[in-house]
């Protein structure tokens, strides 16, 4: 059995203090293992992105532990926990905001890998080759995020995030905010580069339909709790919660149509 | 779905440099302006003794309250002393106050306010409860009493203003930092490993240089006020010692018979004051303008789209777009929607389906006459139950909410904040229905009920922000329909909502539009919501309508290669591993579009005809159209997958 | 909402103590001896100090602060040590004229800004220029000369109003009136810049959400959503900004009323700095303290009732 890059055991997150403390996510446990995605799957208010959050150490479990090659990173002192950010990296839903606008793409993308200790050489070798990997020229690192679009804001993220050659990826929602035809690009790149890299993921969306193509596993959330887990292949296909066949059941889709029997010659508005 | 505003979509390429901080400020000439009078007054300050004509004490009884003249280019005072001379010695005493206060307080204000925002926590609190103390002390007091203790010395009294102003920058110094600490590219240095204070240095104190310059410059136009007001009283260096303050005062003695000295003492602190202020304002500009890519519009030569021929409808329309055409900027040079036309039937539900930059949502817009900032209807007409809508403003007003209703795509900011979402709502009824507010409160029930909202007393009651995103999107549906509308505009309603409140919303679109028989214009990027709620759908690409037809004709049989590429990259056709078809390249901005077909750089089956000229939409028959001539070759293609 | 007023008076009377001992403890390092000079230099060091014992002069700091303190409690700040003259009388027969320049300045300042601010918001053209170029003048000229030009332009070339003095609206209204327009007049002028200027970005900025554009959509009229709607928004935060304002009017004061001489605050702390009298300074000193903090709260409420959500508990 091989051990999990991350794993989750009964952890608990609340927000606000005082007498507006909320417990946002309760007694979630997961196993992530490497060259697999688990995608956590709900919708507002289910806390999938607060542990994302956890995950990536941003925000303290407030019981229970994260833990990272089998270690709790809470228990790490703050210098081992910054060494975690060359194994386990990061892609948010927001491409205008995941770039500093300030700096070059070279700078944005040779940072990572400097920190962790790479000379100026080799990250910026490895900053052209990673760029060429997404489809952008190595053009591109001289330029600022404002004369990208949004998909290629994304691909540059995806490439910052493979710089020190992590084995785990958190992803956020990545490409919410993208057109259908962009999403589906970054979509075969994430997918592609887990096959190639080996890649552990955490994937987070409130679309079931672009989670399909990546995960290995699924875990669905409702008000910070799991209310089924299992492969994809059989929550897409076979839910039994009654929750998550709602949220299938509620996805548009391509093959339903609906009667419309347009009330066509002006029929009055009723008692409207 | 993007949320990017507009202009994002037509970026520049890649080619062109984005200039720097000096070169957009260079670029504004009262700025610069400022900059210069500024540097004037600086030097001759510093190099008074050897800029000043004449020795500013000196006296010259020969030749007092004299006006301009050649041998006294500012005239002179009561007692015959240069006031040239005078006004550059002065400016040492009023520049120099100035200067020192500034330095006190940035000194103070950013290391306090950076600190606070830094650290965070308790020492935050501290902090800012100390500041609020300090902000609450009057400062003239303060600086009188400095004055006092230190014997009238003007630069106790600086400081003493520098101290006290520090409190209220440091508060706005150390909100420009947290602004910057909630972005996401902070949050990914800080996944990285990047230490706190590599994060503060590196991306968040940057972004608060730019505060920090402005702020110190409008904070030096004030305190030019103070001090010249305090040498006005006359503290600071005493007389015969030239002050700007002081020699307004001088001035003011004798204003009924030299009343010329009242000019140069004023002038030269409004000078000062206003090119402080400017400069402040310049860099504001020069600072917000920067990492942005804004387009050029000037001289710019567009290609543009062949004139269609029309299939006219059958009956007369509720609504005839005809060559609508769309632009933005100096009188509309930039077109962003080219010559597109369509009818919508009466009670007729069509989707207008395209991605950011095909001009879908300003095509709707223009619809109800609502393009804001620099858009407008160039070409085409707008034809609503037979009256013309396009360029009457008139006509718009009088046919938005009761002919044709709008409901956007964020619930949550289409409704006043600070007004109760009952007050909003009969707020429509009454402007529609022109009756007292207990009637119009009752309606306003019903159109609650009518939406599907369980407790609507108490939603009326409630402002938006203490409602739920699902149920504001209902309530704006209501105030949509409280003008009785024949043709809804629906631009992308459900997109911001989850996934359940999405399937709930869009089955209360259809039964509303049954129960009414009101047209709707669905705009969306998804198809899944266009294949459920729809009759018939528009594809629009680049500015153009590339194909229109039934929605089963569209969706299993798609006559144009970019519907069939659209749809071939929607997710719900993946599986675990494979890799989605995709269509490569990106959509060409409006100051791109190419001669020929705006799709060929991307598409499989384009050929050097689709490229030489502008491609002409094309009846298919059976209500379908598509503005491609590679047709044949798409079927083939199809017949081949198929067989 | 009561829960926020009450927190803040709790907080206000903290306030006006630290206020109050932070200038106590300034003004004891002003040198200089009172008692020399009020008994001049001819004065034999026995009648020097006996005077100084006599006005508590040789008591420890804290103790004489904390005398102060109680006294001020009970509505005795002290006697001038000048004037002999209870200070508490001197403050309150002054009072009304500065406090009259300062609700009129920010009255005038709020009326006059907004409305202009709201006008060159929506006023493109050259309107829109003209208040930006006149705004820049106002903001530029210094209060105290604008005073001066003013006197000489209206009370001295054409009698309309009087150059200083000061009738309480108790003797005549109009009276009282016409002796305020030129110093609030004076006093207003930057302040109305400053605050068009941040109405016309607020405006702008409402004009562009999407509510408004929702509601155009809804067919109300254009006027309808500026004066209801877009006025509302863009006054909070506007009021912030009067705050300040009404604030800077305080300090204003102080040197427009050295132009108009109108028997106030103003002119008072200023000649008492001078002569180092004490306790009119440490007097005036409370009076100041207490308006402003009455003026935050003010703000702090307003704001409240404009932006709901500004209600919810901090």
């Amino acid at each position: 059995m091989t051990a999990p890059v991350v794993s989750a055991v009964d952890l608990a997150v609340d927000y606000g203090s005082g007498r507006a403390r909320r417990r946002v996510v309760e007694g979630v446990s997961f196993d992530i293992l490497p060259g697999r995605t688990l995608a956590l799957v709900g919708e507002s208010g289910s806390g999938k992105t607060t542990i994302g959050m956890a995950v990536l150490g941003l925000v303290p479990p407030s019981a229970g532990t994260v833990e990272f090659d089998g270690a709790d990173i809470t228990a790490l002192r703050p210098a081992e926990r910054r060494a975690l950010g060359r194994e386990r990296q990061a892609v948010f839903q927001d491409p205008y905001s995941s770039l500093d606008p300030r700096k070059t793409i070279g700078y944005s993308l040779l940072e990572p890998a400097r920190l962790h200790g790479a000379s100026k050489a080799d990250a910026t070798s490895r900053a052209r080759e990673l760029l060429a990997r997404v489809g952008l020229d190595a053009g591109a690192m001289r330029r600022y995020p404002a004369q990208f679009s949004g998909g290629q804001r994304q691909r540059i993220v995806v490439a910052r995030a493979l710089m020190t050659s992590p084995r785990f990826l958190v992803c956020d929602e990545p490409v919410s905010a993208l057109d259908l035809s962009v999403q589906a690009e970054v979509m075969n790149l994430l997918t592609s580069l887990q096959r190639e890299l080996g890649l552990a993921m955490l994937f987070v969306s409130h679309d079931l339909a672009v989670v399909r193509q990546i995960s290995d596993d699924i875990v669905v959330l409702q008000h910070g709790r799991i209310v089924e887990r299992g492969p994809a292949e059989d929550i897409l296909t076979d839910p039994r919660d009654p929750y998550t066949r709602r949220l299938i059941e509620a996805a548009p889709r391509l093959d339903r149509r609906a009667p419309v029997e347009s009330g066509k010659k002006g029929a009055p508005h009723a008692q409207l | 779905m993007s949320t990017a505003p507009a202009t994002a979509a037509f970026a520049t390429p890649p080619r062109r440099r984005i200039p720097g901080f000096a070169a957009l400020f260079l670029r504004k000439p009262v700025a610069v302006g400022a900059l210069v009078v500024l540097v004037l007054l600086v030097l001759a300050a510093v190099a008074a003794p050897l800029v000043a004509p004449y020795d500013p004490i000196v006296q010259d009884t020969s030749a007092t309250r004299q006006g301009p003249s050649l041998a006294h280019l500012l005239g002179t005072d009561v007692l015959g002393r240069d006031l040239l001379s005078r006004i550059i010695w002065g400016a040492r005493d009023s520049l120099g106050g100035v200067a020192l206060a500034v330095v006190v307080m940035l000194a103070i204000a950013v290391p306090v306010g950076v600190t606070a925002a830094y650290v965070g926590g308790r020492v935050d609190r501290v902090i800012m409860s100390i500041v609020d103390v300090v902000m609450s002390v009057p400062n003239i007091i303060m600086t009188l009493a400095a004055l006092a203790i230190f014997n009238n010395s003007m630069t106790a009294a600086m400081i003493t203003v520098g101290v006290l102003a520090s409190a209220a920058f440091s508060r706005i110094f150390r909100s420009a930092v947290l602004a910057t600490r909630r972005e996401l590219f902070v949050s990914a240095a800080t996944v990285m490993g990047l230490r706190p204070l590599q994060i503060m240095v590196r991306h968040a104190l940057p972004h608060a240089g730019g505060v920090v310059l402005v702020q110190a410059s409008l904070f030096a136009a004030a305190t030019l006020g103070i001090q010249t007001g305090l040498a006005f009283l006359s503290f600071g260096p005493p007389p015969p010692a030239p002050t700007w303050g002081g020699m307004v005062a001088d001035a003011s003695k004798v204003l009924a018979t030299h009343p010329w000295m009242f000019i140069p003492t004023g002038g030269v602190i409004a000078i000062a004051t206003l090119a402080l202020g400017l400069l402040g304002d310049g860099i504001r500009d020069a600072n917000a303008e920067r990492f942005t890519a804004p387009t050029r519009v000037r001289g710019l030569e567009q290609n543009r789209a062949a004139v269609d021929e029309v299939v006219p409808a059958a009956e007369e329309p509720l609504l005839a777009v005809r060559d609508l055409t769309i632009g933005f900027g100096d009188r509309g040079a930039l077109t962003v929607v080219d010559s597109v036309s369509f009818d919508i039937a009466p009670g007729e539900v069509v989707g207008l389906v395209g991605e950011s930059g095909s001009g879908k949502t300003v095509t709707a817009l223009a619809l109800l006459g609502l393009l804001g900032g620099s858009g407008r209807v160039t070409g085409g007409s707008i034809r609503f139950d037979g009256r013309e809508l396009a360029g009457d403003r008139k006509a718009f007003a009088e046919v938005r909410g009761s002919g044709i209703a709008y409901v956007s795509q964020e619930p949550m900011t289409a409704l006043d904040p600070t007004v109760r979402v009952g007050a909003q709502l009969i707020e429509a009824v009454r402007h529609h229905d022109g009756c007292s507010r207990a009637v119009a409160r009752r309606r306003a029930l019903e159109l609650l009920e009518a939406v599907r909202i369980r407790e609507p007393e108490r939603v009326l009651r409630s402002y938006p922000h203490e409602i739920s995103g699902g149920m504001a999107q209902r309530v704006v549906i209501a105030r949509a329909l409280a003008g009785r509308p024949r043709l809804l505009i629906a631009d992308e309603p459900t997109t911001a909502l989850d996934v359940t409140v999405q399937a709930e919303v869009l089955a209360l679109l259809r039964s509303v539009q049954r129960d009414t028989g009101m047209a709707i214009v669905f705009v969306t990027h998804d198809w899944g919501v266009v294949a459920e709620t729809c009759e018939r759908a528009l594809v629009m690409y680049a500015g153009q309508l590339v194909e229109s037809a039934g929605i089963d004709d569209l969706i299993s049989r798609p006559r144009h290669p970019y519907t069939r590429a659209l749809l071939a990259s929607d997710p719900h056709g993946a599986r675990r591993g494979e890799l989605l078809p995709t269509i490569g390249g990106t959509v060409p901005s409006p100051a791109d579009w190419p001669v020929g077909c705006r799709f060929a750089a991307r598409c499989p089956l384009a050929v050097d005809a689709c490229r030489r000229a502008p491609i002409a939409l094309v009846d298919l028959g059976a209500e379908r159209t598509s503005r491609c001539i590679r047709i044949d070759a798409l079927v083939a293609e199809e017949k081949g997958a198929t067989a | 909402m009561l829960a926020l007023v009450l927190r803040r008076a709790v907080m206000s009377i903290v306030l006006v103590v630290v206020s109050t001992l932070a200038i106590f403890v300034l003004m004891s390092f002003v040198p200089g001896d009172p008692a020399l000079t009020i008994l001049g230099e001819n004065a034999t060091p026995e009648a020097l100090e006996r005077l100084r014992e006599q006005l508590g002069l040789n008591r420890p700091l804290h103790e004489q602060y904390a005398e102060w303190l109680f006294g001020a409690l009970r509505g005795d700040l002290g006697t001038s040590i000048f004037s002999g003259e209870p200070v508490a009388k001197l403050v309150w027969l002054r009072l009304g004229v500065t406090v009259s320049l300062m609700v009129g300045s920010t009255l005038v300042i709020a009326v006059v800004g907004i409305a202009l601010g709201l006008l060159s918001a929506v006023r493109e053209g050259w309107t829109g220029r003209l208040l930006d170029a006149v705004s820049l003048v106002g903001f530029a000229l210094p209060g105290f000369w604008i005073g001066i030009v003013l006197v000489a332009m209206f009370a001295v070339a054409v009698r309309i109003f009087p150059a200083t003095g000061y009738i309480p609206p108790t003797v005549s209204p109009g009276g009282w009136l016409a002796s305020l327009v030129l110093p609030v007049t004076a006093l207003s002028i930057a302040g109305i810049t400053i605050v068009a200027k941040q109405m016309r970005d607020s405006a702008r900025d409402a004009l562009s959400r999407d509510y408004v554009r929702v509601l155009r959509a809804t067919g109300i009229p254009e006027r309808r959503i500026l004066l209801l709607h877009v006025l509302r928004n863009a006054a909070v935060p506007t009021t912030t900004l009067l705050g300040l304002t009404a604030v800077s009017a305080l300090s204003g004061a102080v040197f427009i009323e050295n132009v108009f001489v109108p028997p106030g605050l103003g002119a008072l702390v200023t000649s008492a700095t001078l002569r180092h009298d004490l306790p009119i300074v440490l007097g005036v000193g409370v009076v100041f303290a207490i308006i402003v903090i009455v003026i935050n709260l003010l703000v702090d409420i307003a704001y409240g009732v404009l932006n709901p959500k500004a209600r919810v508990a901090r």
